[in-house]
């Protein structure tokens, strides 16, 4: 028997996010831990159970077994349902045309079935690597009074930014989307697409089996353009509140660091609309009385020995005796060894960093690895990597892998190099 | 499944002081982000027990909220469950629970319609680890009837308010007094018992026919002679919270690293209703040593040796010392706070002073208006 919904989510969480670099090497970008607690999944889940949307198809491709875990039966987010819930949608083998996900509107069209055995009115399309709050409610109830066919989430950003992003132009007075520039060199306005649409599932069905030859077939370039050829009403829902890429290490980096400031800009701390995630641990913190801690976050189950400053730490970190970390993001179940130093790193899950170990020293070096993803003074240190002791790693280095002393020359890692050990990959 | 669970969560008393004016001891909250009865559902769930009822009636507001779901312990599911069973009124019985025997004979059809042939018994304010099925195979290994878990008190606790226990060197129960005057020894009844189900059953019918209402005094103690009772010797970590000063004690213990290993570092998480709320927040000028800190907490002053709980607020300048503060307490800046628990939910107005006796916690409850300030 189906379970009509008036609307469905569908969030396309297949994505690598090759340029969070190791951090993705062995999960998908929207299990990547963040602020602590968090994995940035948990941001576009907790925003669909907030807006009343109890039922959400989660595509996932790229590494999903992180993904796969952390949403379980989504009991953290209520969305354990009998009807509804949270379903995880892989690619399947069939016996025309398997294929992987070849693109954000592809994924959707393979998973027709899972759409239509709810039978929606409307399907909210989203993605897996923001952060943000946000009432979808209140985008639906904007897509009804427009009487919209499209409705697209919108956020204005500096013009010189405008040609990073999908551009939107719009009539002033309605909201009525009136031409579309998919990363132009000259925008025409500084309304960039946040990929969040609302579609009318019958318009999209349609849309999507006549274009389901279209390779790659894609939202922004295909499946919208189309519909808005064939007259079909698309508008623009205008965003202003915080809505943050993570996509870089830098801007990871720093959308972590705001969360310490005295009233950050993103403010977890409030009651309403709250963030959910499944957390490893529940136990509190302990801080030692030899340790400081000042201007940070720091997650459930920590035991704090050293000193830290201005970071971000995730669940179950061991900061032992003697340790000093500043600016720096440690993710859960990581351990800094006595005496080792942490300065503007990346540290992921389940690392061990040596004794008596410095990170961050030295001056800023191009990267001799890959320029396009390491190019900040950043120290990044992919998940279960351990870091022996004694040693000094430069800025701007990446590290995956258990690493021992004769990977380092001279106990040292110089500015820009980076380590990437057999069997793991970038 | 060879076992089921009574969780014996019905208490109150003088000792707790004004703690237990808001909650059953059982819903106490407990080393930072628990509350008492988390450590025993979760002993339950870590020994394969399935099937739990929760015996309770004294002020059970927090406690039914608390264990709203079972699905934290694990206990959501179609085969056995956690059930909670307060006093009710029926054709044949008005009375409250008159006592332990009481409240589990006005339940007994939860033994009756079970097929499991041993039962756990267990109190709700013990603090502890155990797996019942080790305490199962010694009952069965020595052909007891009924198995009570002992343990040595800890040094600081007052062997007084607990039933004192002597055995043989094969370790059945030869002498028991209750809560008697002079210590005779300082191996004492944990309230946890391994007995089987027809058995029970058996005991407790008997008992109701001759109005006799209490486990210890009328099935411990009366039958010990008649019947085998043994103790299961348990030599890790056990508090009763069931005071004030064992309430803050217990919670401060968990500052000693072997006891947080023990608890939170063995592989067996304690399991407890998630609050979700942020990691805690440490802004500059604040200063924390030799301290547990839970979730959603912003601190910005100064604390020393204490346990603070959930979503708390600590304001500059405080210095909260070798103190408790409770679920969501917002303290104002320039507050000194020593040797107190602070009531949760309590709002303590910026520039007080508040500050008991190391022997004599002084129990803080404030009911200021939260957003006036």
């Amino acid at each position: 028997m189906k379970t009509k919904k008036e609307m469905i989510a569908m969030l396309l969480a297949g994505g690598q996010g090759s340029r969070l670099g190791v951090l993705t090497a062995n999960m998908a970008k929207p299990a990547v831990s963040f602020g602590g607690k968090y994995r940035i999944i948990d941001f576009p889940l907790s925003n669909c159970i907030n807006s009343g949307v109890d039922t959400v198809g989660v595509m996932t491709q790229y590494q999903p077994l992180r993904l796969n875990t952390h949403i379980g039966i989504g009991i953290a987010w209520d969305l354990d349902r009998n009807r509804g819930g949270v379903t995880i949608l892989s690619p399947y083998e069939k016996s025309e045309n398997t294929d992987w996900y070849t693109g954000t509107a592809n994924a959707i069209l393979q998973n027709i079935g899972y759409i239509d055995s709810y039978d929606p009115e409307y399907v909210l399309i989203l993605g897996g690597d923001h952060i943000y709050k946000m009432d979808y409610e209140l985008m639906l109830n904007y897509h009804k009074a427009r009487k919209a066919d499209i409705t697209m989430a919108a956020m204005p950003v500096p013009i010189e930014e405008a040609s990073r992003f999908g551009v939107l132009v719009t009539e002033p007075e309605t909201g009525k989307i009136i031409d579309f520039q998919e990363k132009p060199a000259v925008p025409k306005s500084n309304l960039a697409s946040m990929g969040i649409y609302i579609f009318n599932w019958k318009v999209l069905r349609e849309a999507l089996i006549t274009n389901k030859d279209v390779p790659s077939l894609d939202f922004g370039m295909h499946v919208i353009p189309y519909c808005h050829k064939n007259g079909n009403p698309v508008y623009c829902y205008e965003y202003n509140s915080y809505w943050k890429d993570v996509g870089t290490l830098q801007s990871y980096w720093e959308a972590n660091m705001e969360l310490i400031d005295l009233v950050p800009v993103f403010n977890l701390y409030e009651e309403y609309w709250q963030i959910y995630t499944n957390s490893d641990s529940v136990a509190p913190q302990f801080v030692d009385r030899d340790a400081a801690v000042e201007r940070c976050i720091v997650g459930d189950g920590c035991e704090i020995f050293g000193t830290l400053k201005n970071s971000v730490i995730g669940e179950n970190v061991t900061i032992e005796p003697g340790a000093v970390v500043t600016d720096s993001i440690i993710m859960g179940n990581t351990v800094i060894k006595k005496g080792a130093r942490v300065e503007k790193a990346i540290i992921a899950e389940d690392c061990v960093i040596g004794e008596d170990a410095v990170l961050g020293a030295g001056e800023y070096k191009e990267s001799t690895f890959n320029k396009k993803v390491y190019n900040s003074d950043l120290v990044t240190i992919g998940e279960r990597s351990v870091i022996p002791s004694g040693v000094t790693i430069g800025k701007n280095t990446a590290i995956i892998g258990v690493t021992t002393l004769e990977d380092y020359p001279d106990n040292k890692l110089e500015s820009g190099g980076a380590i990437v050990k057999a069997g793991e990959t970038v | 499944m060879k076992t089921i669970g009574i969780i014996l969560a019905g208490g109150n008393n003088k000792r707790m002081k004004d703690l237990t004016a808001k909650r059953a001891i059982a819903a106490m909250p407990m080393a930072g982000t628990y509350r008492a009865i988390d450590f025993v559902l979760t002993n339950m769930a870590n020994s394969h027990i399935s099937k739990v009822a929760v015996l309770t009636q004294y002020n059970t507001k927090t406690l039914n909220e608390h264990l709203n779901s079972s699905k934290w312990w694990d206990f959501g599911r179609k085969q056995g469950g956690l059930f909670i069973y307060h006093p009710t009124i029926t054709q044949k019985n008005s009375n409250w629970y008159r006592g332990t025997i009481d409240s589990m004979y006005q339940n007994i059809h939860f033994l009756k319609d079970s097929h499991e042939p041993y039962v756990v018994i267990a109190s709700g304010d013990g603090i502890y680890q155990l797996d019942y099925n080790k305490v199962l195979e010694y009952h069965v290994q020595r052909r007891a009837d009924i198995t009570m878990v002992t343990t040595n008190l800890q040094e600081w606790e007052d062997s007084s308010r607990f039933g004192q226990v002597i055995t043989d060197e094969d370790g059945r129960v030869r002498d028991f007094e209750e809560k008697p005057m002079v210590e005779t020894t300082r191996e004492v009844n944990c309230g946890i018992y391994i007995i089987r189900r027809r058995l029970l059953i058996e005991l407790l019918e008997s008992c109701i026919a001759e109005d006799r209402y209490d486990f210890v005094r009328d099935i411990i103690i009366r039958y010990r002679n008649l019947k085998r009772i043994y103790a299961y010797h348990l030599d890790t970590y056990w508090s009763n919270v069931a005071s004030a000063s064992s309430y803050f004690k217990t919670n401060m213990d968990f500052l000693k690293h072997d006891v947080r290993e023990h608890f939170f570092k063995g592989g067996t998480a304690v399991l407890t209703k998630v609050n979700d709320f942020p990691p805690a927040k440490y802004n500059p000028g604040s200063s924390v040593k030799n301290s547990l800190i839970a979730s959603g907490t912003i601190v910005n002053g100064r604390i020393e040796d204490s346990v603070v709980f959930k979503k708390s607020f600590i304001g500059s300048n405080c210095v909260i010392k070798n103190s408790i503060i409770l679920n969501d307490v917002y303290i104002g800046d320039n507050t000194v706070i020593e040797n107190c628990i602070v009531e949760s939910h309590n709002t303590i107005y910026a520039n007080s002073t508040y500050i008991g006796d190391p022997e004599n916690i002084r129990i803080v409850i404030e009911s200021n208006n939260r957003y006036s300030i």
